[in-house]
């Protein structure tokens, strides 16, 4: 939502050149600030590594083949889960715009949980799928359920009802009037829905990880705060980070293409 | 109450029986999903033994704490980037970015640099609440209209005035959509890491039953942490709705 405002507003008037000196002048701040911070010894010793230390760190990483197959288990992980729970959610979604009543039933609770923090699930999804891979895909699911659904409810609120009608009175059947007048209007909420739901979906998936797993990236870097690498700790944060801001991006980017064309 | 609402409880009401008859007729196993009963008599021995009421106080605590940073950070930096606008647009896709980036993974980080205490629970948390505050701040104040502006310059009122008497009344509907978010996010963030740590409060509450494998006191805690969450979403629209009409 905040990333969609952005684009539009471009520079706020001011010249490229001088936002991107405030930018770089910020940057350069904060780096020497973070330098600064780890050689002053105000600190114990490791625990703001200096970004020299850290920066070999990333690339040692990222040679690293055992990096590679942590991160395979939890790219499945995330993305086993965002299949299941997304699927589930477009069809709650779905079922709830076509039934008014089912859906002033249900939809506080939807609400509730949605907004619940999802990982206290996750003792239950390990005492039902045990504490390996199935728990995380779980919980993964249930992450990204709910934007998913909440997403395509509302989008199938704001669907013209006099298109529904026109379609009634060509005696369309429920499948039709779903494919050929809800689901293309609804393009643009599902893929807010879904950048939404991958993105709450890593997070859940890692956060399983950190709490209990032997494999995993979310293991990693528990596995190195735990021994104490503070340098391979913000390595493997910083790699995370710039995957997930990467995706965010990329499906930010897919549905503004699609909300124009539509 | 209105009929769906009433089919919504009757439906609940309804499935909490049938669970109860389902794992006592033995179709699902009582490791797998506690019988209702049993995570009733948790509750009640939870809330006896004080132990619900300490996690409780802790959780809303440092819920509201953080809350209380990011609302006092939060505000005055999204009034500055609204003031100074090349801040803005060298800060703002920063800031959207952050709101959408997983920061709650940075908390080993944190728990280095701050120890294993409420404090990084603290902290960590008035971060998450703050982004959406400064983002909706800044929206707000753009957003006051011209007119009320213009009125207040026909008054000649001073600079102070105008913040205080039209500026700030103007702009606070959208500045507490931001505070209801920055609420909502800092009590998931408290609640995960409480969980994840083990710190005390609700999250700890429900780590620790399941290391004991007590499955209906862990059902019960669940239950604590979603009535916690329902009370927050309540208290936040009600107080939204409140504001909103100005």
């Amino acid at each position: 939502m905040a990333a969609a405002d952005v684009g539009g507003r471009g520079s706020r008037g001011h010249p490229r050149s001088h936002v991107l000196a405030v930018q770089v002048g910020t940057f350069a701040v904060i780096w020497a600030a973070w330098e600064a911070l780890s050689r002053s010894g105000w600190l114990f010793e490791g625990v703001v590594p200096s970004s020299l230390a850290v920066f070999p760190a990333i690339f040692a990483h990222l040679i690293d083949p055992l990096f590679w197959d942590h991160f395979g288990r939890t790219a499945y992980e995330v993305v086993a889960g965002f299949a299941i729970g997304s699927g589930v959610g477009v069809a709650l979604g779905l079922m709830l715009g076509l039934r008014r009543f089912m859906a002033a039933v249900i939809e506080p609770y939807v609400n509730y949980l949605a907004a619940t923090p999802k990982i206290i699930f996750l003792p239950i999804m390990m005492v039902m799928f045990g504490v390996g891979a199935g728990s995380k895909v779980a919980m993964a699911a249930i992450s990204a359920f709910f934007p998913v659904a909440v997403s395509v409810y509302r989008g199938t609120l704001l669907v013209n009802p006099v298109l529904v009608r026109v379609a009634r009175s060509f005696k369309a059947s429920q499948w039709t009037i779903v494919k050929s007048v809800y689901l293309p209007s609804l393009v643009p909420p599902l893929l807010t829905g879904l950048r939404l739901g991958l993105g709450v979906a890593i997070v859940g998936t890692l956060l399983a990880e950190i709490k209990l797993a032997n494999k995993g990236l979310g293991y990693v870097v528990i596995q190195h705060y735990n021994f104490f690498r503070t340098a391979d700790m913000y390595a493997v944060l910083i790699i995370i980070f710039v995957i997930a801001v990467g995706i965010n991006t990329l499906m930010d980017r897919l549905a503004h293409r699609f909300a124009h064309k539509v | 109450m209105k009929l769906a609402t009433i089919v919504g409880l009757a439906g609940v009401a309804a499935l909490t029986v049938l669970l109860e008859f389902a794992i006592g007729a033995g179709w699902i196993s009582p490791f797998l999903i506690a019988p209702p009963s049993q995570i009733g008599v948790e509750l009640v021995d939870l809330w006896h033994e004080e132990r619900l009421v300490e996690a409780l106080l802790m959780t809303f605590g440092s819920t509201l704490a953080s809350t209380g940073i990011g609302v006092l950070i939060g505000v005055p930096v999204g009034y500055l980037l609204h003031r100074f606008s090349l801040l803005a647009a060298a800060y703002e896709t920063w800031i959207a970015g952050l709101f959408s980036a997983p920061l709650i993974l940075l908390y080993p980080l944190f728990l280095v640099l701050f120890g294993r205490g409420v404090m990084t629970i603290i902290v960590i948390s008035a971060i998450l609440a703050t982004i959406p505050i400064v983002l909706n701040t800044m929206q707000a104040f753009g957003q006051v209209r011209t007119v009320h502006l213009n009125v207040a310059r026909a008054f000649k009122l001073t600079p102070m005035q105008t913040f205080w008497k039209v500026l700030l009344p103007a702009a606070l509907p959208t500045i507490f959509t931001g505070i209801r978010l920055g609420l909502i996010y800092s009590m998931i963030s408290v609640v995960a890491i409480e969980y994840l740590v083990v710190l005390g409060g609700l999250g700890s509450l429900v780590s620790d039953l399941y290391d004991r494998y007590n499955i209906p006191g862990m059902y019960a805690a669940i239950l604590a942490v979603i009535a916690v969450t329902v009370l927050f979403f309540k208290l936040a629209t009600e107080v939204e709705r409140w504001l909103r009409p100005m």
